[in-house]
């Protein structure tokens, strides 16, 4: 009797066959079902409406008729709205390049050459901006750009004439490279801090410069990184409304500008916004899908 | 001893030496790694520094290659000062322990790394990566990726690696360390044959005292950053200079003892147990008369049993304490009426069974101990 375990209620009851599989038919239900529920709601619904009043212009949503069928895949081929997808495609091609460009020294330094000690106040330093709102930052962005704003008085100061920077290209750059560039350094410093220096230090021994190193090791090592930051940057530029909207104007429109237009501005086409949607949402698709094959899962 | 030191000093003359280290001196955020060591590795020899995790081995061998810079004192290859100059410009290679292998590259273009960097022509270059390959026996696996090779075929790449660019001296950080009991005496086999039909110079840090003896033409031993002996495997185990040496180079019967006058030859150490051991006496002892000192005797130097030699001056009686079976050979260990425990190795030769408890006799020469300085 003094064998007996000391807590009773260890001594797991004995729970009949048909009761286990319940619990492991329920079991996923009661984990997943919350959140699936949420994304059914929220994000598959929609998907599927919006799919729905692209190929099927439905009286229920009270949206005036337009053409039927596959008409409005067919429409987004106009030249008007194509060179709206161009645009957007070279804004969020551009941005991700010039993330890259500026993001990769930084995020290089940070990881292989700052002090240890400094590393995370420098992260730090970077992921700040993302704290305030990204339509605040917009707008001090043209307090800077706008004819008498803060660029144009340091161009007078140096006795440059003033420029007309709003409501342009590269007023759109600017700002959507200022937006997405922190997102570029963290993903990029978390792929180079992972590097083996060991590796540099075999290159080195090889016979390689820092230089050489750097294009032949270091590079083709975080290629991984590089990927996964340029993809997350791309998804997120080719969507993003508000900075091309406020600081590039109405001749800088993009796809979300003109999928906004559709539906809730003066053209008012329900038909052709959904189909423009279909096709971001199938480019947003396939850049994710990318990005969990070659980018670097760690980083992201 | 100093008859050993005047032959080394004889041969240093008219060897030319690859590598030299001079009162090289390693200082890491105020700890010193490298205190003060002189170093000199002849062309063509297998050099081991040997010593435990911490010793400064790896620092010393991260020296040569460059990664490091030494505090004070000055590192040559072939002659040639190492100050400032960068490891890519150094005419050495290393096998990492960790291989250190490229993950993006092929074995092919691991092995092609250090050829491209110095342009060198494209049928130079595929005959000699392809040789390399041949040498190391991975020639049939060049098109793989790191990834797909096991522990001793990265090794295998990591050496090609190196030898491909036929360095001056190769250099050798544990190269064995992470491979298992059987492939590692597989490769200790190989390295022997590449050391000895290259006839390039070989380097090698480890902390296997085993690994150095059997693969070593000179073993330096290393214990908190300084060199404590430099000799051939024969003279490191038969005739360590200090109690650390004999301590960590195989198994020893260390025992704190005092000297009295040389008599002759011998000499008689007490222990603090009272225990009266004649031993030789090395030359240190002789210039420079210490009386502390510890006695070493290796386990496998004493016999059991009785004799009647007249030469053998230690002869003692006492009890089996334990018996350990180790298949080739047993370990005993006799407890001796002063209360001093000798270990005894005996290879396995007839199937007698000694019992723990059973008296015996042990004995061995005064040539077989040594006395050390404290």
């Amino acid at each position: 009797m003094t064998l007996t375990s000391p807590n009773p209620n260890l001594a797991e009851p004995a729970i009949p066959g048909w009761q286990r599989t319940l619990r492991k038919l329920l079991q996923p239900v009661i984990l997943l079902g919350p959140s699936g529920l949420w994304l059914l709601l929220l994000l598959v619904f929609p998907t599927l409406l919006i799919l729905e009043l692209s190929l099927i212009p439905g009286a229920r949503l009270g949206n005036p008729p337009g053409p039927y069928g596959i008409g409005n895949y067919i429409e987004i081929f106009k030249p008007v709205y194509l060179q709206v997808i161009w645009r957007s495609l070279y804004f969020a091609l551009g941005t991700t390049l010039f993330c890259l460009l500026l993001g990769f020294p930084v995020a290089y330094w940070i990881a292989l050459k700052a002090p240890s000690r400094w590393r995370n106040l420098l992260l730090v330093g970077f992921i700040l901006p993302l704290w305030t709102s990204s339509l605040l930052r917009a707008y001090a962005w043209i307090t800077i750009l706008r004819p008498s704003g803060l660029l144009n008085s340091l161009l007078g100061f140096f006795g440059l004439p003033g420029q007309e920077w709003l409501n342009r290209t590269p007023a759109v750059f600017i700002g959507m490279t200022y937006s997405y560039l922190p997102y570029m350094v963290l993903i990029l410093y978390a792929s180079l801090e992972k590097l083996d220096r060991r590796l540099l230090e075999a290159a080195s021994d090889l016979g390689a410069t820092q230089q050489q190193s750097f294009w032949r090791v270091t590079v083709p090592q975080t290629m991984p990184g590089i990927a996964a930051g340029g993809l997350l940057v791309l998804i997120a530029t080719l969507g993003d409304f508000a900075v091309p909207e406020l600081l590039g104007g109405a001749s800088s429109m993009t796809v979300s500008r003109l999928i906004y237009n559709q539906f809730l501005g003066a053209t008012r086409n329900w038909g052709l916004g959904s189909s423009i949607s279909m096709i971001l949402i199938l480019g947003v698709s396939i850049s994710i899908a990318l990005l969990l094959k070659y980018g670097d899962r760690d980083a992201i | 001893m100093s008859q050993t030191v005047i032959q080394q000093d004889v041969a240093e003359t008219d060897t030319m030496f690859d590598v030299e280290l001079r009162k090289v001196f390693k200082v890491y955020n105020g700890e010193t790694a490298v205190r003060n060591i002189d170093l000199n590795i002849r062309q063509g020899e297998f050099f081991s520094i040997l010593g435990p995790s911490g010793c400064g081995k790896t620092t010393t061998l991260r020296m040569i290659a460059g990664f490091e810079e030494p505090t004070g004192g000055e590192v040559l290859i072939r002659g040639q000062s190492m100050a400032n100059v960068p490891p890519y410009k150094r005419p050495v290679n290393t096998v990492f322990q960790s291989y250190a292998l490229f993950g993006h590259m092929s074995v092919w273009d691991n092995v092609a790394f250090g050829l491209r960097l110095k342009d060198c022509p494209k049928s130079e270059l595929q005959q000699r990566v392809g040789e390399s390959l041949e040498l190391v026996k991975m020639d049939s696996l060049a098109r793989r990726f790191p990834a797909q090779l096991s522990g001793g075929q990265q090794q295998r790449v990591a050496l090609a690696r190196a030898l491909v660019n036929r360095p001056t001296v190769v250099l050798l950080d544990e190269p064995l360390g992470a491979l298992d009991l059987k492939l590692r005496k597989e490769m200790q086999l190989e390295l022997t044959t590449l050391h000895r039909d290259l006839g390039v110079t070989f380097v090698m840090v480890t902390h296997d005292q085993e690994e150095a003896l059997s693969l070593s033409d000179r073993i330096a031993v290393m214990n908190i950053g300084k060199i404590e002996q430099i000799g051939t495997p024969t003279e490191i185990y038969e005739q360590p200079c200090t109690a650390f040496i004999a301590d960590f180079i195989g198994d020893t019967n260390l025992m704190p003892a005092e000297l009295a006058t040389l008599q002759g030859e011998t000499v008689e150490a007490t222990t603090r147990s009272g225990l009266k051991i004649w031993v030789k006496p090395q030359a240190l002892f002789k210039e420079n008369p210490t009386r502390e000192v510890l006695v070493s005797i290796r386990p496998e130097k004493i016999q059991l049993g009785s004799t009647d030699s007249s030469e053998i001056a230690n002869r003692y009686d006492g009890t089996l304490k334990h018996v350990m079976y180790l298949g080739n050979h047993t370990h005993y260990q006799v407890e001796l009426p002063s209360g001093d425990v000798i270990t005894v190795f005996q290879t396995n030769r007839s199937s007698e069974q000694l019992k723990p408890g059973m008296p015996i006799q042990i004995y061995w020469s005064a040539s077989d101990s040594l006395a050390l300085p404290v």
